[in-house]
């Protein structure tokens, strides 16, 4: 770190141009446009595989794709859309772009590690993407339960778990990387208790990773053991167990909602005062509400198998520590509304996208405290009214917060301002659809249409192409979306430092930054969120 | 307050922030006034909501009732929540060339333990109703009676050494009608051991407690009746038992809920609920001839 950061820009390799994206950078801010266009290419690619298994299922009959491709594409949408959008781009793009911004530092603790970390990504992905062309992709579902997992064919599903290990293991440096930054490198007299929120949120984040993906890994490497060399860990027939397989898988995947989650919640807490010209609400009950999320989200995994081979009494204790999670996240909700009550909020394409957000993320908060009832879950579980739920808390949750953040910090990526009625238009298009979309999904679910299948009974299919209808608006608001990032990159309003007026470090600093972050010593912010007490220069 | 033991919840919570002397009284007053709207709305869509399937077992009613309550619940919160986010946006939308600030709170300790309080209260309130919904359904029955598990696996024609509960309506109780299910890729085959029936269709007598004893050959399937509310992994290696009491003659779809390969989709047959006599009837017209 020290030897990049005491360098002259000039001196830099590729310094200014382009060129540095393709590069092995060692630049934190790099590395984060890096994750950010390769997360958002792979979710253009995800999106395709969302909108094909809308068109089959625009009629009952499985009439658009073979029903074995059907089952790979729906088992890629999953996986890329978790494994290489939301998790790369919520947690690597904005968390190395921002963190040494708000601890003050120059570059992330250890920078080579994290370029690392960047480029296992794209060829996991591309290894994902190819299986496809090669013998067929994985056909059991992201989840990949045993023993459908290991029956279908075999090359699709190793090169699934070859990929999914590599992502998790970039996550794994990843999340050590932030720890480390977090706790080690803050400027000194810089206290935890002031960091902006996304530092609480990116280190309660980077807990789960560390914890429970290892897990996840382990169980991928018995289930490539059980398909390989016939180990039997999960295989009934030899005396395997299927369900210790879900535990396992389970144990790390529902603290990956979590890791999905969380730093979207750090990020609509910075969002919110810059736009509502307030201090963010409660900060020290947020603080201990991430903490308490980060605990219960690792208790609560086998609400996932309710109806599996699970004990009466394990439902009941799944229930309550489910349940229990919407205390910290209510919490939560609540200290947003109040930091939006009384403010001066402009009504921009961020705002609307993170009031969106609060708005699907508690229907979807609802639907999930539900779902935590054991009787209730009985009736819904694998159906559409879980895929409903799922994309409510994960699309119009976390993919509404990155748009949101995308028009709030793409001034400081690139210097210009984003179009506002190309904004407002993406907006509403992604609104529209996205309710349009999910909404029947509830619906469909709870009056007997179970998920993953590529044909449903007739009855079910006004209510299926109004969810059609509703991802071709989703498709179609990607297209404002990619004008407007490209016009805008050369033609758009030039931003100035500090367009928004806010106060956390990353706008005390040109647009876009330096390679060094700020031309002299790191500021000072002891009020992240001091609007109203501490003087705001336009 | 007879059928919706919730509705006090909110009636507190108007009155609360008065108590703690966090609002003024006539804000405390607005405050009670739309929290009570809020809770005859929510009753109210609770009461008429109308989006599950029809009620075909003892279950159902059980069911739609947790339902209901979770839907006002929700419909409370959730116009509660949004509605204060709307106004906010409305009324206090920033002035076109206005570049002050908003009113410097940082926090309100009393409020914040409110709204912890509200979700924990709420959050407590719904598990022990599930819980008592759950016990009504018979879920907790294999917990409470060991004897039911033990006597299982002798009778058990899966030669499996556990049988593992799912849930049933009545629990402890002998069944009326046992039938073996066997799920594999991509059909469920019924046997009747009484009548040596095989078939690819569920048929079930009115009112009578039916005892599944069901088995998966290859791969994790489940079995999912919507009308009884009711669903079952099956999974490879684990007998299963489920037991339900159909109350309503008709003929519903049974489907497999659990991805299962490529046929998952088709994996659909029905069960046909009989009154008693024609139930016997379909037993002796199928009944295969002793030899």
């Amino acid at each position: 770190m020290e030897s990049t950061t005491e360098l002259p820009s000039s001196l830099i390799p590729n310094h200014g141009s382009w060129l540095r994206y393709l590069s092995f950078s060692l630049d934190h801010k790099v590395v984060g446009i890096q994750y950010m266009v390769t997360g958002f290419l792979f979710y253009l690619v995800g999106g395709v595989l969302a909108g094909m298994i809308r068109t089959e299922l625009a009629t009952p009959i499985s009439d658009y794709l073979s029903r074995e491709v059907y089952n790979e594409v729906l088992t890629m949408h999953g996986t890329i859309m978790i494994f290489l959008w939301i998790v790369p781009v919520v947690n690597g793009a904005f968390g190395n772009y921002l963190i040494p911004f708000y601890v003050g530092a120059r570059d992330m603790a250890f920078p080579r590690l994290n370029a690392v970390a960047f480029w296992m990504i794209p060829p996991a992905g591309l290894l994902l993407i190819a299986s496809f062309f090669i013998g067929g992709a994985s056909q059991s579902g992201w989840t990949a339960y045993p023993p459908l997992s290991l029956r279908t064919p075999a090359l699709g599903q190793l090169i699934w778990i070859f990929s999914v290990l590599l992502l998790g293991g970039s996550s794994i440096l990843g999340g050590i990387n932030f720890i480390v930054t977090i706790l080690k490198l803050r400027r000194p007299g810089l206290k935890m208790m002031q960091l902006p929120m996304y530092c609480w949120a990116m280190l309660g984040t980077s807990i789960l990773v560390v914890l429970s993906t290892p897990v996840l890994a382990g169980t991928l490497v018995m289930l490539a053991f059980d398909i390989v060399a016939h180990t039997g860990f999960f295989n009934p027939t030899i005396g395997g167990n299927a369900v210790v397989y879900q535990h396992l898988f389970w144990f790390y995947s529902h603290p990956a909602v979590y890791i999905m989650v969380l730093p979207a919640f750090g990020l609509v807490s910075e969002i919110l005062p810059v736009h509502a010209r307030k201090p963010l609400f409660g900060y020290t009950t947020m603080v201990y509400s991430i903490l308490a999320i980060v605990f219960l989200g690792l208790i609560v995994w086998a609400h996932h198998m309710f109806t599996s081979g699970t004990p009466p009494w394990m439902r009941l204790f799944f229930t309550i520590a489910t349940s229990f999670i919407a205390v910290p996240t209510g919490i939560k909700f609540f200290n947003w509304l109040a930091t939006l009550w009384g403010g001066k909020i402009a009504l921009n394409s961020t705002i609307l996208f993170a009031c969106a957000f609060i708005v699907n993320f508690v229907l979807g908060g609802i639907t999930g405290v539900a779902l935590a009832q054991v009787p209730f879950d009985i009736h819904v579980h694998d159906t559409y009214f879980v895929v409903a739920h799922f994309h409510y808390i994960v699309y119009g949750g976390t993919v509404f917060i990155i748009f949101s953040a995308i028009y709030h910090w793409y001034p400081k990526f690139t210097g210009r301002m984003l179009n506002e009625p190309l904004g407002m238009l993406h907006f509403v298009l992604t609104f529209v659809g996205f309710n349009l979309c999910f909404g029947p999904q509830h619906w469909l679910g709870m009056n007997g249409m179970p998920r993953r299948v590529s044909e449903y009974d007739p009855q079910f299919t006004l209510m299926n192409q109004v969810s059609s209808v509703g991802a071709l608006l989703m498709a179609l608001s990607t297209l404002p979306f990619l004008i407007n990032v490209f016009h805008s990159a050369w033609r758009g309003r030039v931003a100035g430092d500090n367009p928004w007026r806010a106060l956390t470090p990353e706008w005390l600093t040109s647009s876009p930054p330096p390679v060094e972050n700020w031309a002299g010593a790191a500021p000072h912010v002891e009020h992240p969120y001091g609007y109203g007490l501490v003087e705001t220069t336009p | 307050m007879s059928r919706q033991p919730s509705s006090w919840i909110p009636v507190c919570i108007g009155l609360i922030p008065n108590l703690f002397n966090i609002l003024t009284f006539r804000a405390s007053v607005i405050t009670f006034l739309v929290s009570v709207g809020l809770i005859l709305v929510g009753l109210a869509v609770g009461q008429r909501v109308d989006m599950l399937p029809l009620q075909a077992s003892v279950n159902a009613p059980v069911y739609d009732e947790l339902f209901q309550v979770l839907f006002s619940i929700g419909t409370m919160l959730f116009l509660g929540i949004c509605g204060m986010l709307v106004y906010s946006l409305v009324r206090f939308r920033r002035p076109a060339g206005d570049l002050g600030d908003g009113a410097a709170i940082e926090g309100n300790l009393p409020l914040e333990i409110v709204w912890t309080a509200i979700p924990a209260v709420v959050v407590l309130f719904v598990g022990l109703y599930s819980y008592n919904i759950y016990e009504r359904m018979g879920g907790m029955a294999p917990l409470a009676d060991h004897s039911v598990m033990h006597a299982m696996p002798a009778s058990d024609p899966g030669s499996g050494d556990r049988v593992w509960g799912g849930i049933s309506t009545v629990s402890g109780e002998s069944a009326d009608l046992t039938v073996d299910v066997t799920a594999l890729q991509f059909a469920f085959i019924f046997h009747y051991p009484d009548g040596n029936i095989t078939t690819g269709e569920l048929h079930v007598p009115e009112g009578e407690r039916v005892e599944l004893r069901m088995k998966a050959n290859d791969v994790i399937h489940a079995f999912w009746v919507p009308q009884f509310r009711i669903k079952q992994d099956i999974i490879p290696g684990q007998p299963t038992v489920l037991t339900f009491t159909a109350n309503r003659p008709g003929t519903y779809p049974i489907i497999c809920a659990e991805l299962c390969g490529p046929y998952h989709g088709g994996m659909r047959t029905s069960v046909v609920v009989h009154d008693r006599g024609a139930f016997d009837q379909w037993l002796t017209k199928n009944t295969p001839p002793v030899a």
